[in-house]
C-alpha cells in the first residue's frame, strides 16, 4: 500500500517533449488506469514512475518521499510489461524467485512466497516449465506472479492484456480486479482500450499528447466529460457530435441552449426514435446484434450519426427516421471543445 | 533423415540429373584435395622412420620384416632373393657393402651367400608404428608442452569470454557519450595486422617482466575486437525489457550481466569460445617471441624445434602434428552447428 504523487512531471527526449507537466495524486489501494490513444505518453509516464526513465523536471513522490534519485530497483515498485519480459532461460519458479534472491531472502522463505503466489495464480503445475512452453495467458500470469511475490508498494501494469485474445482478455480483466481486491495494493495500469479502463479502474486518467485531459471515476468521465476529446474517447460506440445549428433555435425540452455552444454531443445509446423528433436521420447501414441494433447514418448535411436501439429493429438502410434528443443527455461544448 | 539418405540425395527424383553429376564430382574433388593431405599425414605418422624415408613411398605403413638369428645380436632384415637358377628364397641380411649383400638362410645360419642387391626384394608387412606416439611421452618433454598448450588455451579462452562479454554488454546496453566512438575504435584495430604490433607487444611484455611466462602469452591476446563485435551484435538482440524487468526485480547491474545477459548470449559465447580455442591453440608467433625456454614451449613451438638443423625425426614430428590437430578437430566436430550460425550471424572469418 502506498500513495503516489506526481508534481509537474516533464519528460523530454532530445527536443521532443513527451510529457508536459503531469500533476496527479493516487491514494492508498487505488486502481488507477492511464488511458489514451497511442503516442500520448502513457507508457513513458509509467516508466518515469517506475524509475526506468528519469523525468526531465518535476517530482515523483511515493508515500510522500521524493524518489527522483532512487533507482528503479530501490523504489519498491513491481512492473508487468506488455511483452511480459519473462527470463527465457529460467523456469517459472526461477522467474518468480529471481527478485527475491536479489533481495537476499532465505531459500525456505522464497519457496514459501513463490508457492503462495503460484497457488493464487493457479500455476502450481507449471513451476518447472520454461516460458516458451507456456501459453499467452499462462505467461501473463507468471509475469503477474513475478510482480506479486515481492509484495511491492506499487504495482505498475504496461498494457498487460494487449497480446491476449479477446476472450482471455475479458477473463484476465476480472482476475486482475480480483487480485487488486485481495491484495489491496495500489495499482497503476496503462491501456489504450477504454473498455478496459472503464471496467477496471477506480480512477481513470485520460491522456492526450503528454497532457492530462481529465481525471475521475469511470462514470464521472462518461457522464461529464470535460471536453470533446474525453467525450469521444470514453464510451463505445463513440459519442455523436452535432453542430449546434442542427438543433432547433429555441432549444430542446425545458432548457435553452447555453450561450457559446458550438458542438452538441449525444451518446448513441441515448438517442431515441420518435415520430415528431426535432431532426431527421438518414440511415445508411444497420447492424443487428440481437439484443441491440446499431444504426449508422447521417443527419443534416453529412454529419455522421450512430444510434443504438434496444432489441431488434425493422429499420433498414436507406430509411429516414426522426430522432428525439433527450435534454438531460445532451452535452454542450464551446468552440474550443470545452464543456459548458 | 539418416546419414546415408542425406549423403546420397539427388536433384532428379529417381536417377542422376546432370547437376547431380556436377555437384558430386565437385564435392569429391574438394573432399580429396582437402582430406588427402590429412589422411597422408595420419598414415605417415604411423610409419617407422625407415618406412618414411622409403622410395617410392607407400600409402599404408609397411615396414620390413626382420628375424632373430642365433649368433647375431640384432634382428636381421629379411629379403626375398633370386639365385642364378631363378629359385627364390627368403634370406636374412648380415651386412651390405656397396651393391653386394652378405646373406644367410635363417634356418641354416652357418653358410653365407653374397647377393647382388638388385636380385632381392625386402619382405614387408603391414605394421603400425604406434611407438611414434607412445615414445613422445617418454623421450621428450611432451607432457609439459601439452600442458602448456592446454593451460594457455583454456585460461585465455575463459578470460577472453569474460572480458569481451563485459565490453560487449557495456557497448550494447548502456547509452553513454562516446559509445559509438569507442566501438569504432575497437573495430578499427581489426585493420592492423598482428605482425605490425609484434615488436611493441614484445617490449611491453618484456618491461612488465612476463617474458618466459605463460601469462605473457595469455594476457596480450584476451581482448579481441572480433569477440567484442560478435558479442555486441548478439547482445543487441536481447530485448531491453528483460534488463528493465531485472532492474525492477532489484538486480544489480552485475547480476543483470551475470544472470540475464550472459546465459542469453550462450550461442554467441560458444562461437567465440570456438574461435578463441582455435586461435590460442594454433598460435605460433606470440609464443615464439615470448617463450624461449624449452620448459615453457607450447606444442606448436615444440613442433618447430623438432625440425633440427641437421636431422629431423620425421616420425615423431608427424605423430606430434597429428596430436596437435585433435583438439581443433573435436571442437569442429561437436560444435560445428554453432560455428556456422556464428559465421552466418556475425559475418566474421
Amino acid at each position: 500500500m502506498a500513495t503516489l504523487e506526481l508534481a509537474k512531471v516533464v519528460k523530454r527526449f532530445d527536443k521532443t517533449t513527451i510529457l508536459h507537466g503531469i500533476d496527479l495524486a493516487v491514494g492508498h489501494g487505488e486502481f488507477v488506469v492511464f488511458v489514451g490513444p497511442s503516442g500520448c505518453g502513457k507508457s513513458t509516464l509509467l516508466r518515469v514512475i517506475a524509475g526506468l526513465e528519469a523525468p526531465s523536471s518535476g517530482a515523483i513522490l511515493i508515500d510522500g518521499q521524493n524518489v527522483n534519485d532512487v533507482s528503479a530497483a530501490q523504489r519498491g515498485c513491481a512492473m508487468v510489461f506488455q511483452s511480459y519480459a519473462l527470463y527465457p532461460h529460467m523456469t517459472v519458479y526461477d522467474n518468480m524467485a529471481f527478485g527475491l534472491e536479489n533481495l537476499g531472502i532465505a531459500k525456505a522463505q522464497i519457496q514459501a512466497k513463490v508457492g503462495a503466489a503460484t497457488t493464487l495464480l493457479r500455476l502450481d503445475e507449471l513451476m518447472h516449465r520454461k516460458p516458451t512452453q507456456l501459453s499467452g495467458g499462462q505467461r501473463q500470469r507468471v509475469a503477474i506472479g513475478r510482480a506479486i511475490v515481492r509484495e511491492p508498494k506499487l504495482f505498475l501494469f504496461d498494457e498487460p492484456l494487449s497480446n491476449l485474445d479477446a476472450e482471455l482478455r475479458v477473463s484476465m480483466r476480472t482476475e486482475i480486479r480480483d487480485l487488486h481486491a485481495r491484495l489491496g495494493a495500489t495499482m497503476v495500469y496503462v491501456t489504450h482500450d477504454q473498455v478496459e479502463a472503464m471496467t477496471m479502474a477506480d480512477k481513470i486518467v485520460v491522456l492526450r499528447a503528454g497532457r492530462v485531459e481529465q481525471v475521475g471515476a469511470p462514470l464521472d468521465l462518461y457522464n461529464k466529460p470535460v471536453n470533446t476529446f474525453v467525450a469521444g474517447f470514453i464510451g463505445s460506440p463513440r459519442m455523436n457530435f452535432l453542430p449546434v445549428a442542427l438543433l432547433p433555435a429555441q432549444g430542446i425540452g425545458t432548457g435553452p441552449i447555453p450561450a457559446g455552444t458550438h458542438t452538441v454531443g449525444l451518446r448513441p445509446e441515448h438517442a431515441a426514435i420518435g415520430a415528431d423528433g426535432p431532426i431527421a436521420m438518414k440511415v445508411a447501414q444497420v447492424e443487428q446484434l440481437g439484443s441491440t441494433s446499431l444504426l449508422h447514418g447521417t443527419v443534416g448535411v453529412d454529419t455522421p450519426f450512430e444510434m443504438v436501439c434496444n432489441g431488434q429493429t425493422m429499420i433498414a438502410g436507406g430509411d429516414t427516421i426522426r430522432l428525439e434528443l433527450p435534454a438531460q443527455h445532451l452535452h454542450y461544448f464551446d468552440k474550443d471543445g470545452l464543456r459548458l | 533423415m539418416s546419414i546415408a539418405t542425406f549423403l546420397t540425395r539427388t536433384r532428379g527424383r529417381t536417377r542422376f540429373d546432370w547437376t547431380d553429376w556436377l555437384s558430386y564430382i565437385y564435392l569429391c574433388v574438394g573432399l580429396f584435395a582437402m582430406f588427402a593431405p590429412v589422411v597422408w599425414l595420419v598414415m605417415s605418422s604411423l610409419k617407422t622412420e625407415s618406412a618414411i624415408a622409403q622410395f617410392p613411398p607407400t600409402f599404408l605403413p609397411y615396414s620390413q620384416q626382420s628375424v632373430q638369428v642365433a649368433g647375431h645380436d640384432k634382428p636381421l632384415l629379411l629379403f626375398t632373393t633370386k639365385d642364378g637358377q631363378g629359385n627364390t628364397r627368403v634370406m636374412a641380411q648380415v651386412r651390405r657393402i656397396g651393391i653386394m649383400a652378405t646373406m644367410i638362410d635363417p634356418a641354416n645360419p652357418a653358410t653365407e651367400i653374397r647377393v647382388n642387391i638388385n636380385d632381392r626384394k625386402p619382405v614387408t608387412e603391414l605394421k603400425f608404428a604406434l611407438n611414434n606416439y607412445t615414445d613422445l611421452f617418454g623421450k621428450f618433454n611432451f607432457g609439459r608442452y601439452l600442458w602448456n598448450s592446454v593451460f594457455i588455451t583454456v585460461v585465455a579462452t575463459l578470460l577472453t569470454l569474460l572480458i569481451n562479454s563485459m565490453a560487449a554488454f557495456a557497448l550494447s546496453k548502456y547509452q553513454f557519450r562516446g559509445q559509438k566512438a569507442v566501438f569504432l575504435l575497437i573495430i578499427a584495430t581489426l585493420m592492423i595486422p598482428p605482425t605490425i604490433i609484434l615488436v611493441p607487444v614484445f617490449l611491453v611484455i618484456n618491461s612488465v617482466g612476463l617474458l618466459n611466462s605463460l601469462w605473457g602469452v595469455i594476457l596480450p591476446a584476451i581482448a579481441t575486437p572480433t569477440g567484442v563485435f560478435l558479442l555486441r551484435q548478439y547482445m543487441l538482440t536481447i530485448p531491453d525489457e528483460l534488463l528493465e524487468a531485472a532492474r525492477m526485480d532489484h538486480a544489480s547491474e552485475w547480476r543483470i550481466y551475470w544472470r540475464i545477459v550472459l546465459p542469453l548470449s550462450a550461442p554467441a559465447l560458444a562461437v567465440l569460445a570456438i574461435f578463441s580455442v582455435m586461435w590460442r591453440w594454433n598460435d605460433f608467433l606470440l609464443p615464439l617471441i615470448v617463450l624461449s625456454r624449452a620448459e615453457f614451449f607450447t606444442l606448436q613451438l615444440a613442433l618447430n624445434s623438432f625440425q633440427g638443423e641437421l636431422n629431423t625425426q620425421w616420425n615423431y614430428l608427424l605423430a606430434m602434428t597429428v596430436i596437435t590437430l585433435i583438439p581443433i578437430t573435436l571442437v569442429f566436430a561437436f560444435l560445428q552447428k554453432y560455428i556456422t550460425t556464428g559465421i552466418a550471424s556475425a559475418g566474421v572469418k
